[in-house]
């Protein structure tokens, strides 16, 4: 199978590697925002979606990417969860101690 | 009518700014046009090298500037081309020695005596470049296929877009079309893509390069070189003739794979 790989499709060459990554290159030196920037962002994209859901905090991915579309700002947020609202919330803590409370 | 200022530049060093700037003059003085080239490159002058006129250096760029010379003194005429002066730069000052002011009214001097007064602008985006492409009429940004060209080449284009220039011209330069074939090189069409700019031309990596700088007698003195010939097809572009683009090792097709599989 192999052989037919080589003979249709383009082998990853150096330069297919050149051109990915200057595009990702060229991507942040034609974005005024800084990585410091990017971090603050990401940090407070990260409290506003955990005031709804659970979220695996320290996996949070912020990124800037461009496609032919345009420029986008690509945020990926681990959910852990769906975080209820406080009235909720004691309604499912009584549910879910109820079956310890009763295991001994 | 007044010539036209083209400032040779590209941000990254080393990538060919000199040579294109001497070999353009050449090949332009070839054609029977008044060529002024001038060695902006203060400190680090190497044009009158590359052009094989450093022997005949009396005054430059900074003496003409500060009133020490006058422009006539300053340049001088290749005797191999009648048609092509070299105002060469200080070798002994730095850049903070000019300021675009005093190249604009310089290069409007020039541009009374001469059809074309191509730049040899210094690598980087500070004060040299500044001072390069604030006269330019229109700027040929060189740059070879690697990343970090094509990257500076990027930033540079911008910056002379933000001044109001003419979007900028490229010149691929140094491009090796075996490795190319081989998919280990940018090609044309990937760097066009990505810079989005038109093309002036594309001058192949070529030994003759070195062998002519070793002697100061530029490539385009004559078209015996792959690389003489490609920058006397940019010297017809620029004066207006349609000279088709070169295609150097286009990617390899399915007979080159069909082959590189045989022989493994």
């Amino acid at each position: 199978m192999n052989w037919l790989v080589n003979l249709f499709g383009r082998p990853s060459q150096s330069a297919d590697i050149a051109k990915a990554r200057l595009r990702a290159v060229l991507v942040v030196d034609h974005t005024d925002i800084s990585p410091e920037t990017l971090n603050v962002l990401k940090e407070e994209i990260a409290t506003a979606i955990s005031k709804h859901l659970e979220i695996d905090r320290a996996n949070v991915e912020v990124s800037l990417s461009r496609s032919d579309a345009g420029q986008h700002l690509t945020a990926n947020v681990p959910v852990l969860g769906v975080r209820t609202s406080p009235s909720q919330r004691s309604m499912r803590r009584a549910t879910v101690h109820a079956p310890t409370q009763k295991a001994p | 009518m007044p010539g036209q200022v083209i400032t040779i530049t590209s941000g990254k060093g080393g990538v060919g700014k000199t040579t294109a700037t001497a070999n353009l003059g050449v090949a332009l003085a070839r054609r029977g046009k008044r060529v002024a080239c001038v060695d902006a490159d203060i400190g680090l002058r190497n044009l009158d090298v590359v052009l094989g006129l450093e022997n005949r250096i009396v005054y430059d760029l900074v003496d003409v500037v500060e009133g020490r010379a006058r422009l006539r003194q300053a340049l001088i005429k290749d005797k191999r081309l009648p048609e092509l002066q070299l105002l060469p730069a200080a070798q002994k000052r730095d850049k903070s020695a000019v300021n675009e002011n005093q190249m604009v009214r310089l290069c409007d001097d020039l541009k009374k005596e001469f059809d074309f007064v191509l730049i040899d602008s210094p690598a980087g985006i500070e004060g040299g470049f500044r001072y390069s492409i604030a006269p330019a009429d229109q700027v040929f940004v060189v740059v070879t296929p690697e990343l970090s060209s094509v990257r500076d080449a990027d930033r540079v284009i911008g910056l002379v877009e933000s001044e109001e220039k003419p979007t900028p011209k490229l010149i691929i330069n140094r491009l090796r079309p075996d490795m190319v074939k081989r998919g280990d090189m940018l090609d044309t069409p990937d760097v066009l893509e990505i810079l989005a700019i038109d093309l002036i031309g594309i001058v192949p990596e070529d030994a003759a390069i070195i062998t002519s700088t070793n002697k100061g007698q530029p490539v385009a003195l004559n078209d015996h070189s792959a690389a003489g010939a490609a920058f006397t097809r940019i010297a017809q572009r620029m004066l207006g003739e349609a000279v088709p683009f070169q295609v150097f090792g286009a990617s390899p097709g399915m007979l080159d794979r069909f082959a590189r599989l045989l022989r493994g």
